[in-house]
């Protein structure tokens, strides 16, 4: 008898040709959360993945390879001989195991017979099965076929797999099979969020900060790394530019109408975060944005700012209430981080009444007093660029 | 370049303090309250810490009690005091300043929210406090007074041997307990002659460790302990002794406290220095608290007008120097400095606001240094915020 993951994959599946360069990913991205674990294994067999590992790791892998992108779902298993004495032993033994973690009620057998040599059709190996479970446990538990607490599969392939629990991860697709984008990074809740929805459809994912230090605090660019901190468990290794936009923003409030601020410093950023992704071979940018949220996120916002970038800008939020931006926030672990008050924009800068209907004409007519090109380039020149590791604790 | 200007918040531990850790943390190193001689020779040292701060005081060494920080010592000594007598005082009368140490102000709050009845004495525009009005409460009965002896935010110095008699003159029985964590071995107190009943101190503000403070207790009887165990300091406060965090105060207390005087006079001239030369190269600046004899020479609290002193404050950092704010840069009301509020400063002067603070190590270069730098960043970004 041995302990393993069984680790299911959807999409992949429908891939076709192609299906084997997503697997090697998804199996790259595994053995990576395995790193720190000893005596593990990866194999596979038809369309599926298996962890082998020591038993009382099992919980800790799943922990981490449920934020592996492409996975479905994971269960802990055993795998025996396929054998109708040996399943039912094993059968009984795993549920008395899950009936020691937590009392249950009602359980069903499901039984999926892959291997057609085996002798008994999968009716009647539930039934088996279920009948020994059913009077081993001596009354304690009764059979439930339409909602039972507890479900008992019982795969019969070459060897068969039994399991009692199901772990739901987060589908999409293995990262790096969708090319790499860069990632407007704030210290606000919607950007991580945003990120980590394009890294779920396997985008490789880097992401540039703006900040205006010394007016806004150090402790803002430590929230950063923060935030990338738990966005690396999900999207791996990626590289933070940071970039001072200080300079900049003294140039607009110099010569340029207060009200235009905002719109101003976004088409800079927006010119920026492009030249860095030409530069680095990245092939989009990611925002956080979502309309109607503020003012510099109406549609006109949206398209005076996009006007500057030759390159797709993505923006997986743009329709999200934000209590559902709030929800995944929560599940990703970045919205604790992200509601601390350390502002990465001066409010110094902010304008008493900002521009919700700003006109393409009239922003580039007081764009002409700045010299838009040398601030990018030294912008770009000065800034930080920050390669995030997997140090794991 | 690195000018440190941030003493009234934490300082450096001295190289004495360091070198005293080294040598008795591999040797001293048994538990006091173990019966073999190992634990005893750490007793001792302990004994003779105690025995040094008490003499600093002109308290009883049996009177000391070390806790984790001033924090902790101001925590023991309101909210012990209040556990320990709420059953047989009633009305249990409390009078505080609005302008003290948050952990001042909020064990007041919980004593409150348990049934105290807590009343603040006015100060005045600088903030020292008003004695008539002090008085007049004390006329109404009052059993525990809490005041700090130097405000941390503004340097301003309450003459708490004053305010010690006035009170014991109204009522011998009340409880007068002094924040002396900015003063401590900066600017003598005497708590027989000031009539002190509790005393806290922390080592990290005299270049010790931080996590060591000590409360100084006159009757250990009037204070319930907050924690419970074993029998470590008179049961005041169990928990085994943070050895290297006393010894660390004993070594900076020794260093600090012998030339005491001499280092008070040395800090006030670079104090008016400092001030002088602000006040002159900068325009538009007001001096919060009091400048002269009343104010402490450690901590200098100044408002650059038009300038939000969060951003100020980055400014300096980013060319070294390190100094506080009066208000964060979100500027929500609440993020605002309550000292200055209670001393009704108004929001220019309170958002505007920077405290200097010194140590006895601060140079006159340091000084000429910072103003310098600060006479280009004002100006700067007055520019920018007064557009």
């Amino acid at each position: 008898m041995e302990n393993v993951i069984i680790v299911r994959f959807g999409e992949i599946n429908l891939k076709g040709k192609n299906k084997r360069f997503f697997e090697g990913k998804l199996i790259k991205h595994i053995r990576f959360q395995l790193k720190e674990f000893i005596d593990t294994e990866i194999y596979q067999e038809y369309s599926r993945l298996y962890i082998r590992s020591r038993k009382e790791d099992q919980g800790k892998i799943i922990e981490k390879v449920r934020k592996v992108f492409g996975i479905v779902s994971l269960s802990t298993a055993v795998s025996i001989p396929s054998d109708i004495n040996a399943i039912r032993k094993a059968s009984f033994e795993l549920m008395k195991e899950r009936f020691d973690k937590e009392a249950f009620k009602t359980f069903r057998v499901t039984t999926k017979r892959a291997n057609k040599k085996f002798p008994m059709p999968s009716m009647e190996v539930s039934s088996d099965v279920g009948g020994f479970v059913l009077k081993s446990f001596n009354g304690e538990l009764s059979v439930d076929v339409h909602q039972p607490d507890v479900t008992l599969i019982v795969e019969i392939r070459q060897k068969t797999y039994i399991t009692c629990d199901h772990f739901p991860a987060y589908g999409g697709l293995p990262l790096e099979t969708n090319g790499s984008a860069l990632l407007l990074l704030s210290g606000g809740i919607d950007s991580p969020v945003a990120g980590w929805m394009m890294g779920k459809r396997g985008v490789k994912v880097h992401a540039v900060h703006f900040h205006s230090y010394p007016f806004t605090s150090e402790r803002a660019q430590e929230k950063i790394l923060d935030l990338a901190r738990e966005l690396q468990n999900y999207i791996g290794e990626f590289m933070i530019f940071n970039v001072n936009l200080l300079k900049i923003q003294k140039a607009i409030n110099e010569e340029c109408p207060d009200e235009e601020m905002t719109i101003h410093s976004r088409r800079f950023m927006t010119r920026i975060a492009e030249k860095i992704a030409k530069r680095y071979e990245l092939q989009a940018l990611i925002t956080g944005d979502n309309i109607g949220q503020v003012a510099s996120q109406t549609m006109e916002s949206l398209q005076v700012v996009s006007e500057v970038a030759s390159i797709p800008i993505f923006r997986p939020l743009i329709a999200y209430d934000k209590q559902d931006i709030i929800k995944v926030a929560k599940e990703i672990n970045t919205y604790e981080i992200s509601i601390q008050p350390f502002e990465d924009c001066c409010s110094v800068f902010l304008p008493k009444k900002p521009l919700t209907r700003p006109r393409l004409n009239n922003i580039v007519e007081s764009e002409q007093h700045l010299d838009v090109e040398g601030l990018v380039t030294e912008a770009i020149e000065d800034m930080e660029i920050m390669k995030l590791t997997f140090n794991q604790e | 370049m690195e000018i440190y200007l941030d003493n009234a918040a934490t300082t450096k531990p001295l190289h004495n303090v360091m070198k005293r850790l080294e040598k008795e943390a591999f040797s001293a190193y048994g538990n006091p309250s173990s019966l073999h001689r190992k634990g005893l020779e750490t007793e001792k040292k302990i004994k003779e810490a105690r025995r040094n701060i008490a003499r600093e005081i002109n308290g009883k060494y049996n009177d000391i009690y070390f806790t984790s920080g001033g924090t902790e010592s101001n925590n023991l000594a309101l909210i012990g005091f209040f556990t320990k007598n709420f059953k047989s005082i009633k009305p249990f009368r409390c009078v505080t300043l609005k302008t003290e140490h948050k952990s001042i102000l909020k064990s007041m709050d919980h004593i409150l929210s348990k049934g105290a009845n807590v009343q603040y004495v006015h100060v005045d525009k600088n903030g020292l406090i008003d004695l008539v009005n002090l008085e007049m409460l004390l006329k109404e009965g009052v059993d525990l007074l809490s005041v700090s002896h130097v405000n941390n935010e503004t340097g301003v110095i309450q003459p708490i041997e004053k305010i010690g008699k006035l009170f014991k003159k109204y009522y011998s029985a009340g409880y007068f307990h002094v924040d002396g964590v900015q003063s401590f071995c900066k600017i003598p107190l005497n708590v027989m002659d000031a009539k002190i009943d509790a005393l806290s101190i922390s080592a990290h503000k005299i270049h010790g460790l931080k996590g060591t403070g000590v409360l100084y207790l006159r009757d250990k009887n009037k204070v319930n302990p907050l924690f419970f165990g074993g029998a470590q300091e008179g049961e005041v406060r169990p928990g085994t002794e943070n050895f290297p965090g006393i010894i660390g105060l004993d070594a900076a207390l020794k260093e600090l406290g012998k030339s005491y005087s001499s280092y008070y006079k040395e800090v006030a001239d670079k104090k008016r220095y400092f001030m002088e030369n602000i006040l002159e190269t900068i325009d538009h600046v007001s001096v919060n608290g009091i400048a002269g004899e009343s104010g402490s020479p450690y901590i200098l609290n100044l408002s650059f007008l038009g300038v939000k002193s969060e951003v100020l404050l980055h400014s300096l950092e980013s060319d070294g120097i390190y100094v506080s704010s009066g208000s964060a840069c979100n500027a929500k009301k609440s993020d605002r400095s309550h000292v200055l509020e209670a001393m009704n400063l108004n929001d220019h002067r309170i958002d505007s606001a920077i405290r200097f603070s010194f140590s006895p190590f601060t140079t006159y270069e340091e000084l000429d240094e910072t103003v310098e730098v600060l006479r280009n960043h004002v100006e700067s970004l007055r520019r920018i915020m007064m557009r």
